[in-house]
């Protein structure tokens, strides 16, 4: 076929931040599959609880401590990675690189409660299905911080090289962010569910 | 690199169009060879050879089946042992369902979704390149296990507890759930692909409302993939953790719970259905509009019928259990809500009547695989209302009248449609036309053999035939009407054989195609056939939903963006107003060695949990050279 050219595209910005990204997109749509993930867990975890004559079925419910101390750190790491994306939003890369190291050890930080949390829950994932549940579903987030960690941990060694100062990067940390914030977020009805339902 | 040597920002409407041509082509191109082979992420490449491979998947299925009616020919035949046939059954299902009915509705999205959007390759292309490597790998563990004489044997649905520690010795259904975990994986990550894709990088002037109805169908079977396959991955997970370390999520004995397992499962299974239809819709707008010569009837109806059928397919599932002794007001709730489903099929029928009856059909091949459809889908359909009542439905379950059912649903509603589409888009795949004459024998064969293969099955299974028993006695009186469908499986084989025929002789001999041999209305006919590496020279700009006819000589196009990288628009998700020039990733092999890692991690996780550990290492350091920047001009900003 001809071609009419009837529009001019040049002045067009060379790099999509925000919403117009498309990883922008691509974080959201992979936080939609893992959220519905997270609830199709917890629907487990319901339904096996409306089939048990008592829940949990023999054993206490799990200590508060350690969870609250995870949900503690989680809560407050939100304030540098929303600063972190604010900065990587205005290039400022000097910022960005202290948030990410921030970032980085917040992430580790709340893995040291979670160690704990697991001997918490006073049951063991082969002792009956109630165990089962509970390890997977704390194995499941903690899959999340991992990954989001690692994932931070890359994300700030690249800002430390020549390769940082780039809009393109500085996208990549915002993306990373708000998938940060889906973790952090995530969290909260698997809290409510792990600690709130054994003791009804 | 050759492309440094030139002026760096170069723009397409600095070059004349040849120049302007291979320009693109050297930014664009996969390089020949091994190293191509590996490293492409063009979404053409890809998605023919997730096509391919789907298509021999469904070759090999076949065979398994022809297997199946020669052991069922007669009572008591000897030809295949009890364990055999439990095998080939299961082989046979999860074969079609997971290797070749998903991904090859997906494939012709990866084929066709960024042509149709007038854009030059998928979103996250080396995810893309990824995802086919992760359901290659799946496909050859569960292939090369049944050549191994291990294919699970536990049916298609691995309902537990015959899958479970207890009754599934072995590793053969850790085999089927960590297939599954390859093929959910691959078909999430198309997924992702799909939306974005649609959302952000139609041409300028693609509003919602002038997609082409495939673009929806396949936007719409993206979510519902996305918000499905969460479910089968858990529950799969939960099949290994109990098999593997101990846990009882399906252990009554420790306060799980077997139905567990079937609501995990259906609440995935029942939407795959429409994962596997709903492109068929498209496939079938788009033949219906074509060959009818004038836009399907109703656009808003179709889209809202499509998007009503997603959501409703989120609420059927439960009929799949009728006979589990549910609560009555369950079953009276998933009675209604599998009969209202009817209504949005009922009405998209009705559209695509009224296309062709206002149209004027030219009644071509690809055509007339879709009036195949018509007919062998409302048969299936009706079927289907019987079976979504519970009296009904607790007589007929488990026998070959659900069989019969189920293929004229996934045969009828979705082979059909899928046979005349590849049809259809052959000439742009290839090239090259397929021969008419051999596509009516293909239509004929496949058509008349698939109803007198199953429709017997609706009064053998109303006699009381059940599915998956390995063979009967001649007192039963099943043995006539078994013979009948036994042999007219082998006409509907010549028919499949046919269809292979033609187009293996087509790719190689068939008449030059030229760009729009249908006079179609879509963008992907608006480039060359094949479509170059870059799909169109310019992005095309959009008018109408149905831009070639507006104008079958001029495109309009938009100008403006580099030839000196991989570049692409992104528009606005509504409107399709241009946002930015975006890039988009080079060929790498980061995506194969990461498909590899994570290949061996999820075999080895079958044998021991710590594989979870010691395996991500590998995946790790691959993610990381796959994202790790290298100063291409894609990175410019």
């Amino acid at each position: 076929m001809k071609q009419r050219i009837v529009l001019d595209l040049t002045e067009l910005t060379p790099n999509a931040m925000g919403s117009a990204s498309l990883t922008w997109w691509g974080t959201l749509a992979f936080m939609l599959i893992e959220g519905t993930g997270f609830v199709m867990m917890i629907a487990v975890y319901l339904y096996l609880a409306s089939l048990a004559p008592a829940w949990p079925p023999d054993s206490p419910p799990p200590d508060l401590g350690p969870g609250l101390w995870v949900t503690l750190i989680l809560l407050v790491s939100v304030v540098p990675n929303i600063l972190v994306s604010r900065w990587a939003g205005r290039g400022d890369l000097r910022r960005v690189r202290i948030g990410l190291v921030i970032m980085t050890l917040l992430g580790a930080v709340a893995l040291v409660p979670r160690i704990y949390e697991f001997p918490a829950m006073h049951v063991m994932w082969d002792s009956n299905a109630y165990g089962s549940v509970v390890w997977t579903l704390l194995g499941l987030h903690t899959t999340h911080i991992l990954t989001d960690l690692m994932d931070t941990v890359v994300l700030c060694a690249l800002m430390f090289t020549r390769r940082g100062d780039n809009p393109r990067r500085f996208g990549d940390v915002q993306d990373n962010a708000l998938y940060w914030n889906f973790v952090v977020l995530a969290w909260l009805p698997i809290l409510a569910c792990l600690y709130g339902v054994p003791r009804q | 690199m050759s492309s440094d040597a030139r002026p760096r920002g170069l723009r397409d409407h600095q070059l004349d169009d040849a120049a302007g041509a291979e320009a693109l082509e050297r930014t664009w191109r996969t390089p020949s060879g091994w190293r191509g082979f590996f490293t492409t992420v063009d979404h053409k490449i890809i998605g023919r050879r997730y096509i391919v491979t789907a298509f021999i998947f469904l070759a090999l299925g076949g065979i398994l089946g022809l297997v199946m009616r020669l052991q069922l020919a007669w009572p008591e035949a000897r030809y295949l042992d009890p364990d055999l046939y439990n095998q080939i059954f299961t082989m046979h299902g999860s074969n079609m369902m997971f290797l070749f009915a998903v991904p090859v509705m997906e494939a012709m999205g990866v084929y066709l979704v960024p042509l149709m959007v007038g854009t030059r390759n998928i979103a996250f292309p080396r995810l893309n390149a990824f995802s086919y490597w992760i359901y290659l790998a799946g496909g050859l563990l569960l292939w090369i296990s049944f050549a191994l004489g291990m294919a699970p044997d536990v049916g298609w649905f691995a309902y537990v507890p015959l899958s479970g520690p207890q009754y599934g010795a072995g590793k053969r259904a850790d085999i089927w759930a960590q297939m599954i975990t390859f093929t959910e994986l691959s078909a999430l990550a198309v997924a992702v692909e799909i939306v974005v894709t649609v959302l952000k990088q139609r041409a300028p002037g693609m509003s919602l409302d002038r997609m082409p109805l495939f673009v929806w169908t396949m936007l719409v079977t993206a979510f519902v993939i996305i918000l499905a396959m969460p479910a089968i991955m858990i529950a799969s997970t939960s099949l290994i953790l109990d098999r593997l370390v101990g846990t009882h999520f399906f252990n009554p004995a420790e306060g799980g719970d077997v139905l567990l397992w079937q609501h995990l499962f259906w609440f995935f299974g029942h939407p795959e259905v429409y994962i596997i239809f709903l492109p068929a819709v498209g496939m079938i707008s788009t033949i219906l509009a074509t060959f009818s010569r004038r836009p399907v009837f109703g656009y808003e109806p179709m889209v809202l019928a499509l998007v009503g059928t997603a959501l409703l397919a989120f609420g059927l599932w439960v009929h799949h259990m009728f006979t589990t002794g549910l609560p009555r007001v369950a079953e009276g709730f998933f009675t209604a809500s599998s009969m209202a489903i009817a209504v949005p099929s009922g009405l998209q029928i009705f559209c695509w009547i009224v296309t062709l009856w206002y149209g004027r059909p030219v009644y071509r091949t690809p055509l007339l695989y879709v009036l195949a459809f018509f007919f062998t889908f409302i048969i299936g359909g009706m079927t289907g209302v019987m079976v979504a009542s519970v009296p009904l439905d607790t007589q007929l379950h488990d026998t070959y009248f659900v069989v019969a059912h189920f293929h004229y649903v996934l045969i009828g509603g979705a082979v059909f449609p899928l046979l005349g589409a590849v049809h259809y888009w052959f000439p742009k795949i290839t090239g090259r036309m397929p021969s008419e004459r051999l596509g009516r024998w293909s239509v004929a064969l496949t058509f008349i053999g698939f109803n007198l293969t199953f429709f017997p099955m609706h009064l053998l299974g109303l006699q009381g035939m059940t599915r998956r028993i390995y063979t009967y006695q001649a007192e039963m009186g099943w043995g006539g009407l078994n013979l009948f469908v036994s042999l007219s499986a082998l006409v509907l084989a010549a028919g499949f054989l046919v269809f292979f025929v033609n187009l293996g002789r087509a790719a190689r001999h068939g008449e030059p195609a030229g760009d729009n041999p249908w006079g179609a209305p879509t963008l992907e006919w608006a480039t060359a056939s094949p479509p170059p590496p870059y799909n169109f020279a310019m992005i095309p700009v959009v008018r109408s939903a149905h831009p070639l006819w507006d104008d079958e000589e001029v495109l309009p196009v938009a100008s403006g963006l580099r030839v000196d990288r991989r570049e692409l628009l992104v528009t606005r998700v509504t409107d399709a107003r241009p946002e930015a020039r975006e890039s988009s990733p080079r060929n790498s092999i980061w995506p194969f060695w990461s498909a590899v890692a994570t290949t061996i991690m999820l075999i080895s996780s079958i044998f021991t949990p710590w594989a979870v550990v010691w395996g991500a290492v590998p995946i790790a350091i691959a993610l990381t050279f796959w994202f790790w920047p290298r100063g291409m001009p894609e990175e410019e900003s």
